[in-house]
């Protein structure tokens, strides 16, 4: 498993950098009967990849947060961080959730893609997810766009296809309403879908599961926030069932405290 | 003209400096430790700068700073007109350096701009300078390698003319207006470039909306929000990085430092005043004390008198006040979007201080920065030679609710569109000045059907009438400048702009009918009770050298995405070009700038001086080096390309030009007129778009 994922990193990790980092022509300033020295001609090239071609690192935790409520105590991290520039991406998301009990993994996550913007507020993601937890690991492939829709809706909605061959998808919504300039609230929505039953993995088709929270965080800076929110969880139709025979609710409301950043 | 180059071996040259007003030059210390009685500055034909790291502190806070001769600003350089010059610039920092000379005219090996004119200055090493000053007036000089710029690396220059200056004045300073931050200029864009909004603490909250609820009622209140949120425009983004870390400076003063400028009653005093900032444009004014602008840009303008003007990063304007009272005077240099403020005082006697006032509200973008307000549409732009209906279905309109009753007379005038009815050829008609308008929810919901997003058909572009939902329109609510809009698109006399280059992921929004708004004032002072400087008050005071009709038209749209922080020409960053712009030596072209993006630009050309169409005399239009872009407008510039070599041409805000929005202008030597054609397959930007120009 370690492998396979290893592999498809490094092949998104090689096709984004074959797109990233090509030799830029600048053919168009050259003057007949001006010679270029080769100092000049790095100076060129220097300034024009800074001028718009720079990468950056970009890491951000969502929710890192703690909850209790009619469930276990549990804690929950939901990361995600990218390299690249403008147009192209290397995008790492990471979320999951371990119960503080028994210090078991609930469930855990990690998503490697490829990132392309398409439109001005949307990019196109390709990749691999790789699922721990409990239950059977399985490796996704992944097809999705994040962006901010019309309103001012953080979105980010993918499809997933195991090895086994399960469809499934997946969509998050945020939205940011501003009570101060430094006080906001943010409702949030997160709805799973799957085409078929998975049992293993305590998946029923169609609407599996929604998640369905509201935070409230204090922007000290931009950058960093601590937060406070409630979030309601809830599997549905066959997943509601399967989650009943193993003895879970399939309801839950917890209580969350947790801290957002980026830089 | 070989600049010569020498390695250094040693590095202490900048030892021990003072603690006492530490890193700042005598001419700009303030009052308290100097008494100002003559501006102490470099002059001559030689100069040696030395650029390095220096301590610099501001209200009280040590930081440092990029300095040159460890001074922020750099020294006053004083120059004469028709002087050579020699200029060695040693280079003590760990990193290349530059110095480029601002809006002076000289060969272009000698511009300063690493990567277009020259390779820069490697550390240790030294460029030598060397060319004849053939101007006069107020400029300066600043770091074109990296950020260096925010980090304290520019300074005042003043060139002193040959003959006689015609401004006459018994005392004068410099007046450096700036940005300073403790923070690393990096990681100021890498922030904008994950979040553009994260130095904002102005955005629209909840109590706002609320607000708009009591003043407009709650279905209106709610359109007007859904309207932008829609667009995912933010209509607080006025300056990128703001107050938030922004200490305002003058002469290298924070507010508290108060540096002060000493007059005695009665004498006329000269203010130079520089915006030397790397990301803020200033309202600026002296409470109390009318200002008579007489230079803009370095060239002397006809005297006109004002009592606030908005500078744009890079601009110059020279006024002279004169103060007949013994009493202080506050110099208030406020940033645009009123996070913060620069101050000095100009004061009888040092240690004077005069009230400062309260910072005024921050403006809010409308939908005629987005250039979608039809109200203020300038009819000059006009293309009536190809409308008809094209790109515009009337068919759906309903024009039926139209309250006819309220208009008043003079609005029935605008309703006239047959044949002749309007000057066309003027470029601002003065009674088309909607400067204090505020659009109207209607006219929002409209353009936000409209969709502001790059349409990929060209068709998409023009919009659809049919969509507009005119019934709905509440004509008794609508002011004189929506409905005059109206009243053009009953018609089918408009044209929508053409954008005639690439959209995708860095082009959030184009401009369905930008408009000339070099009449109007700038952001925010629409309705301030007191005269404001605008581009049309200004005219050369001498005949301009080139009067001459331009022979062609080149079109250039300012373009972004906010949401990504890219910022760019045309919908292509400076990193994706692979050529210049081509100027035909000794050619005369109108260069036209359209405003696609939320954000006013100051764009600046090097090497060469342009002539701004403001629509006033011709042999005196204002001639500039730097002009800003209005969000939504469309401007045009005259352009003489008497200066063969490559220039630099972008927007003077640092961060948007090293996100991209900058491009190379080359003026290419006239071999013969047969071998220009092979410079045209280059040239990406003249779109063939050849309009009529008178």
């Amino acid at each position: 498993m370690w492998s396979a994922l290893k592999g498809t990193i490094a092949s998104v990790v090689f096709l984004y950098s074959g797109i990233a980092f090509a030799q830029h022509d600048l053919s168009g300033y050259d003057v007949p009967g001006r010679e270029i020295s080769p100092e000049m001609e790095a100076a060129r090239n220097h300034a024009h990849m800074h001028h718009g071609g720079e990468n950056f690192v970009y890491v951000q935790g969502d929710r890192l947060e703690y909850g209790s409520g009619d469930g276990d105590p549990h804690m929950l991290w939901d990361a995600q961080g990218w390299y690249g520039g403008d147009i192209n991406k290397l995008w790492v998301k990471t979320e999951g959730e371990i119960l503080l009990d028994d210090g078991e993994v609930e469930e855990a996550e990690v998503q490697a893609l490829y990132s392309r913007a398409i439109l001005p507020f949307f990019d196109l993601q390709t990749g691999v997810r790789q699922d721990f937890g409990p239950g059977p690991d399985r490796t996704y492939g992944v097809i999705g766009v994040q962006g901010l829709s019309p309103y001012l809706f953080e979105v980010d909605a993918a499809a997933f296809v195991s090895n086994k061959g399960d469809v499934s998808a997946r969509i998050e919504l945020e939205y940011e309403l501003l009570l101060t300039q430094r006080l906001i609230a943010q409702p949030r929505a997160e709805l799973s879908f799957a085409l078929q039953d998975v049992p293993e993995l305590g998946v029923g088709s169609g609407l599996s599961s929604a998640d369905i929270g509201m935070r409230l965080r204090y922007e000290f800076k931009r950058e960093f926030a601590p937060y406070i929110g409630v979030s309601w969880s809830r599997a549905v139709g066959d997943t509601a069932d399967f989650a009943r025979t193993a003895g879970d609710n399939p309801s839950a409301v917890s209580f969350v405290a947790g801290i957002r950043f980026w830089f | 003209m070989i600049p010569r180059r020498s390695f250094l071996g040693g590095s202490t040259v900048l030892g021990g400096l003072a603690a006492l007003n530490i890193g700042l030059p005598p001419w700009a210390r303030s009052a308290q430790a100097n008494d100002m009685s003559g501006l102490t500055s470099l002059s001559g034909t030689d100069f040696d700068l030395n650029i390095a790291r220096t301590p610099f502190s501001v209200d009280g806070q040590r930081g440092s700073a990029i300095t040159v001769n460890g001074q922020v600003p750099a020294p006053l350089l004083r120059w004469r007109e028709g002087d050579e010059l020699t200029l060695r610039v040693t280079n003590y920092l760990d990193e290349d350096t530059s110095i480029h000379w601002h809006g002076i005219l000289l060969p272009y090996q000698m511009d300063g701009v690493p990567g277009v004119t020259y390779p820069g200055i490697k550390p240790g090493e030294t460029f030598t300078y060397h060319f004849p000053i053939k101007q006069a007036g107020t400029y300066w000089y600043h770091s074109h390698s990296g950020l260096q710029e925010q980090a304290g690396h520019y300074g005042p220059l003043i060139i002193e003319p040959k003959g006689p200056d015609p401004v006459v004045y018994d005392r004068e300073y410099v007046v450096v207006l700036s940005d300073w931050t403790f923070e690393d200029p990096y990681t100021i864009f890498a922030k904008l470039k994950k979040h553009g909004d994260g130095f904002n603490y102005q955005k629209l909250t909840l109590s706002d909306f609320f607000r708009d609820v009591r003043e407009k009622g709650f279905r209106a209140a709610l359109d007007e929000k859904m309207a932008w949120d829609r667009m995912r425009m933010m209509r607080t983004d006025i300056l990128d990085v703001t107050g938030e870390t922004y200490s305002y400076l003058v002469n290298g003063h924070g507010p508290r430092d108060n540096w002060t400028a000493l007059f005695k009653p009665g004498e006329r005093v000269r203010l130079r005043f520089i915006n030397t900032a790397a990301m803020s444009i200033f309202n600026v004014r002296i409470p109390g004390l009318p200002m008579t602008v007489v230079q803009a840009d370095g060239l002397n303008v006809r005297p006109v008198e004002t009592d606030e003007f908005q500078i744009g990063v890079a601009e110059t304007f020279d006024v002279v006040v004169q103060p007949m009272e013994d009493r202080a005077f506050t110099i208030m240099s406020e940033a645009m979007d009123r996070s913060g403020y620069g101050r000095a005082t100009l004061a009888t006697r040092p240690g004077m201080e005069a009230p400062i006032p309260p910072l005024r509200e921050r403006p809010l973008l409308t939908m005629k920065d987005m250039g979608m307000d039809h109200g203020g549409m300038d009819h000059g732009g006009m293309d009536h030679g190809s409308m008809g209906t094209q790109g515009a279905d009337h068919e759906g309109m309903d024009q039926g609710s139209m309250n006819h009753d309220e208009m008043k007379p003079s609005e029935m005038e605008h309703m006239d569109h047959g044949e002749g009815a309007h000057d066309h050829s003027a470029p601002a008609e003065p009674a088309h000045d909607h400067s204090s308008h505020q659009s109207s929810t209607n006219i929002m919901e409209m353009a936000a059907k409209a969709q502001m997003q790059s349409a990929n058909a060209p068709a998409e572009k023009h919009m659809d009438h049919s969509q507009m939902d005119h019934g709905q329109m509440e004509h008794g609510g609508m002011d004189h400048g929506a409905m005059d809009g109206m009243m053009d698109m009953s018609v089918g006399s408009m044209e929508m702009e053409k954008h005639n280059h690439p959209g995708g992921p860095g082009v959030a929004s184009e401009a369905m009918m930008p408009t000339n708004r070099l009449g109007e004032r700038g952001l925010g002072l629409e309705n301030v009770p007191h005269r404001v400087l605008v581009y049309t008050d200004l005219a050369s005071l001498t005949p301009n050298p080139d009067i001459r009709p331009p022979e062609r038209e080149m079109e250039l749209h300012l373009t972004s995405n906010m949401e990504r922080y890219m910022w760019s020409f045309d919908g292509v960053k400076f990193s994706e070009v692979n050529g210049p712009i081509i100027f035909h030596e000794g050619e005369r072209l109108r260069l036209t700038l359209v405003n696609d993006t939320m954000m006013a630009h100051p764009i600046h050309l090097h090497g060469m001086f342009f002539d701004v169409v403001t629509g006033g005399e011709n042999a005196h239009k204002p001639r500039k080096h730097t002009i800003t872009v209005k969000p939504g407008e469309k401007l045009s510039v005259d352009i003489t390309a008497d200066a063969v070599g490559d220039w630099a041409f972008h927007c003077h805000l640092l961060y948007h030009m090293h996100a991209g929005m900058m491009r190379v202008v080359s003026v290419r030597e006239r071999a013969g007129h047969h071998n220009n054609h092979n410079d045209m397959k280059h040239d990406h930007h003249d779109h063939g778009d050849h309009a009529e120009v008178k």
